[in-house]
């Protein structure tokens, strides 16, 4: 067991500071041209696509390094490095592992520009965690799919300009995976409709996208004809240690004490309540075993196994963790829980309220908690599939 | 990087569960807890010759010089297959000596609870219950150097078979005006309890204190210089058992769900129930956890970190509260087998009962993170 970097991990790590000390003022001094000038000097750096091949335009950084970048910025509370945000974590590694040289050339560099959005098709009204059911058709038409049928779960699909879209292509295949074709969809094609989801926080961050009629050029079928579900497996398949996520948890976690400290309940702060007390070191406990898990599964990684289903571990805490912060939050501000932004007792406008409602994005998203259980009793424990 | 153990440590993690699964099977345990002293001496001898029992203590005094890393790899196995004997106390009694006993003291004790010839234990607790040491009640009177202590300690690990005890009392009114000395069975007024223990396989007790001399040299380190030493030990100590509780759990969790594959009900392996599979899959996510927390608190605690006691406090915790749920969920997932004597699973539960207050429960290191954590 050791935490220690080499000497070229130290080094990378010094260059990461100084590049930081340079170019990241505090919050509280940030202009408002700070954003985009961020934006232009990490993707000089290469450092967005880190990982990425360097002859896409990417950094080629080591996943230790890679690590050691995700690291110091999160204590710094740095920006996030690149926008495209979907592109970045799967439309990106999906291209490069199954795109054409064309499609590479036309796609990658505006993705690590963050010229605009991508969104991702996947779910359906009727294939959620059974995603291989899906049932929205594309039919080959001369030299384009024709689509139709409707997705769900949508996010951002308002603002994005394309979309990584799943259509079942062959309905005769016996095993469902197999008939499965992934396209790439310009979202201002004619016939494809975008409805937004107001979901139960008030927020419109998802979407239903209906397809009628929806021509798509042979040119933006990525992979193979009946290729879609590898396409997808391989993408969602660059799993992580879960180390990234730990950061996130944190910084709520130390404004959930901070709120704890200057919130009163029954008539003290709520901080000096035992259970409350116990219940945020409780929640921490649970991070930082996320963060020595994820340890873990990268110790693994750098010995050059592969990650597989180990990885639900870190995903059910995190899922766990995301109700409980909002729990807390909600307990520790007492009678004033209730309440929604506007409202003057609510602490900070409301946050930790929207906080308690929002969880579902996570939670549901990755694949169900019940889901990720699964996952672990069959393929971990050996336990006969359902 | 490397968040893992070296190709020694796995070799000595083979080893040992090789030498337990051959001498020390569930059956033969539970034949071990009949016997008066409750655990196999010949059996903890040759764990000595093979040099397991002093693996963290230096070489000059009998060990093997190894950290307490390499030490967790042992107590997960001696967790895993439930062996009884006063390997952890035997080791946190160690440590006392070597962290306050003098060069003297060290060269007098160590070699003998190295090789096993004796064995050594804390007493810490009191009527009062608490692992804080400022709460600490049991005065010692001094009579020129030396202390008479008049008084109880209770719940003492291995008391029964213990030669060595370290005991903690107060020897001044500052709260951490706290001293340990080092009591060899048999001190005239010094006189052990041995309890029934719900999980027959450790040992529980007390030591009655009546008119009992410490003699100035029998003290480790000055007086009222041990508060700090005894945190060390309730980390050190927390550590350990959760380490045990690794192995134990892991063992509850296979027997459990080689059950459930095996099991039919309704026409169908119980296994394939995803109400079977669920709580299995929380057991597994639990111990993975808590695992990675025991793994760092025991590298924190071999650097000397100063995170030491809060990487403690968390493994403890997040243990205790886990192998509880796994020693129920196990019991019940069995049916009805799993309540009958016949059944090893009940052994695990029972296991878990003991693990759960050991160096303190989750709610006492809960307070103690919160308490180093900012709130």
């Amino acid at each position: 067991m050791d935490f220690k970097l080499t000497p070229e991990e130290e080094a990378f790590r010094d260059e990461v500071r100084s590049f930081l000390d340079e170019n990241l003022p505090p919050a509280d001094q940030r202009g408002p041209d700070f954003g985009a000038e961020w934006n232009r000097k990490v993707r000089e750096k290469r450092w967005v696509g880190f990982s990425w091949p360097r002859e896409v335009g990417g950094g080629g950084g080591s996943l230790m390094e890679q690590v050691i970048l995700k690291d110091e910025m999160a204590q710094r509370k740095a920006p996030p490095l690149g926008s495209c945000f979907m592109g970045l974590a799967w439309v990106g590694p999906s291209l490069i592992e199954y795109g054409s040289e064309e499609q590479k050339q036309r796609f990658i560099p505006d993705i690590l520009d963050g010229k605009y959005q991508w969104c991702t098709g996947y779910s359906e009204p009727s294939s959620g965690s059974d995603l291989a059911s899906l049932q929205c058709k594309g039919v080959r038409d001369g030299d384009e799919y024709v689509v139709n049928g409707q997705k769900i779960w949508t996010s951002i699909a308002m603002w994005s300009k394309w979309m990584i879209l799943l259509v079942r292509t062959d309905t005769e295949v016996e095993v469902k995976h197999d008939g499965i074709t992934c396209l790439l969809v310009e979202m201002d094609s004619p016939g494809l409709e975008v409805r937004p989801i107001r979901n139960m926080a008030g927020g419109e961050m998802f979407a239903e996208v209906f397809f009628d009629d929806v021509r798509v050029p042979v040119e933006n079928r990525l992979g193979e004809e009946g290729q879609g579900w590898q396409v997808t497996i391989s993408a969602l398949a660059h799993e992580r240690s879960g180390i990234a996520e730990f950061h996130g948890l944190m910084r709520n976690l130390e404004r959930l004490k901070e709120l704890a400290r200057n919130t009163m309940k029954n008539g003290r702060p709520a901080a000096e309540e035992p259970g409350i007390r116990r219940r945020i070191v409780q929640a921490e406990t649970r991070v930082e075993s996320m963060r020595l898990n994820g340890m873990r599964f990268l110790t693994k990684q750098l010995k050059g196994e592969k990650l597989s289903s180990e990885t639900s571990i870190n995903k059910l805490h995190r899922a766990l963790l995301e109700i409980e912060l909002g729990e807390i939050a909600l307990e520790i501000q007492g009678s004033a829980g209730p309440l929604w932004q506007g409202a003057e007792p609510a602490a900070e406008n409301g946050h930790w309220q929207r906080f308690a409602l929002n969880w579902p994005e996570v939670v549901i998203g990755g694949g169900t908690p019940n889901i990720q259980k699964n996952i672990i009793a069959e393929r971990i424990l050996g336990l006969p599939k359902d | 990087m490397n968040f893992g153990f070296t190709e020694e440590q796995e070799l000595l993690r083979a080893e040992v569960r090789k030498f337990l699964d051959q001498n020390a099977p569930l059956e033969v345990v539970r034949k071990q807890v009949e016997t008066p002293e409750g655990f196999d001496r010949n059996l903890w001898n040759r764990m000595g010759e093979l040099g397991w029992l002093g693996l963290s203590i230096a070489e000059t005094h009998g060990g093997v010089g190894l950290d307490f890393v390499t030490l967790v790899v042992l107590l997960e196995e001696t967790g895993r297959s439930l062996f009884p004997s006063p390997l952890l106390s035997t080791v946190v009694s160690a440590r006392a000596i070597e962290l306050a006993g003098s060069p003297e003291q060290q060269a007098r004790f160590l070699p003998g609870l190295a090789d096993g010839s004796k064995v050594g234990t804390l007493a810490l607790l009191e009527e009062g219950d608490s692992f804080d040491p400022r709460d600490l009640a049991l005065v010692g009177k001094a009579d020129g150097d030396d202390w008479i202590l008049d008084g109880r300690k209770r719940v003492v690990c291995d008391a029964a078979n213990a030669d060595l005890f370290v005991v903690a009392f107060r020897t001044g009114a500052a709260p951490d005006a706290l001293s340990l000395a080092v009591l060899e069975k048999g001190a005239s007024g010094l006189s052990v309890d041995d309890w029934p223990v719900m999980d027959r396989t450790k040992r529980l007790g007390g030591l009655r204190l009546e008119g009992v001399r410490v003699p100035a040299d029998s003290l480790l380190g000055a007086a009222g210089s041990a508060a700090g030493v005894i945190g060390s030990l309730v980390d050190l100590g927390a550590t350990g058992v959760a380490a045990e509780a690794v192995g134990s759990a892991e063992a509850a969790l296979q027997i459990t769900t080689d059950f459930a594959r095996d099991r039919e009900q309704f026409d169908s392996k119980i296994g394939r129930f995803q109400g079977v599979k669920h709580p299995l899959a929380e057991m597994y996510v639990d111990i993975e956890s808590f695992k990675s927390l025991v793994y760092y608190a025991a590298w924190c605690i071999d650097q000397g970190a100063e995170d030491a006691s809060r990487a403690a406090s968390r493994a403890k915790a997040y243990a205790a509260e886990a192998f509880a749920r796994v020693g129920i969920d196990g019991v019940q997932l069995h049916g009805g087998v799993g309540f009958t004597d016949e059944y090893d699973i009940q052994l695990f539960l029972k296991r878990s009962k003991w693990v759960r207050p050991a160096f303190g429960d989750a709610d006492y290191h809960y307070d103690r993170l919160a308490a180093l954590g900012g709130l």
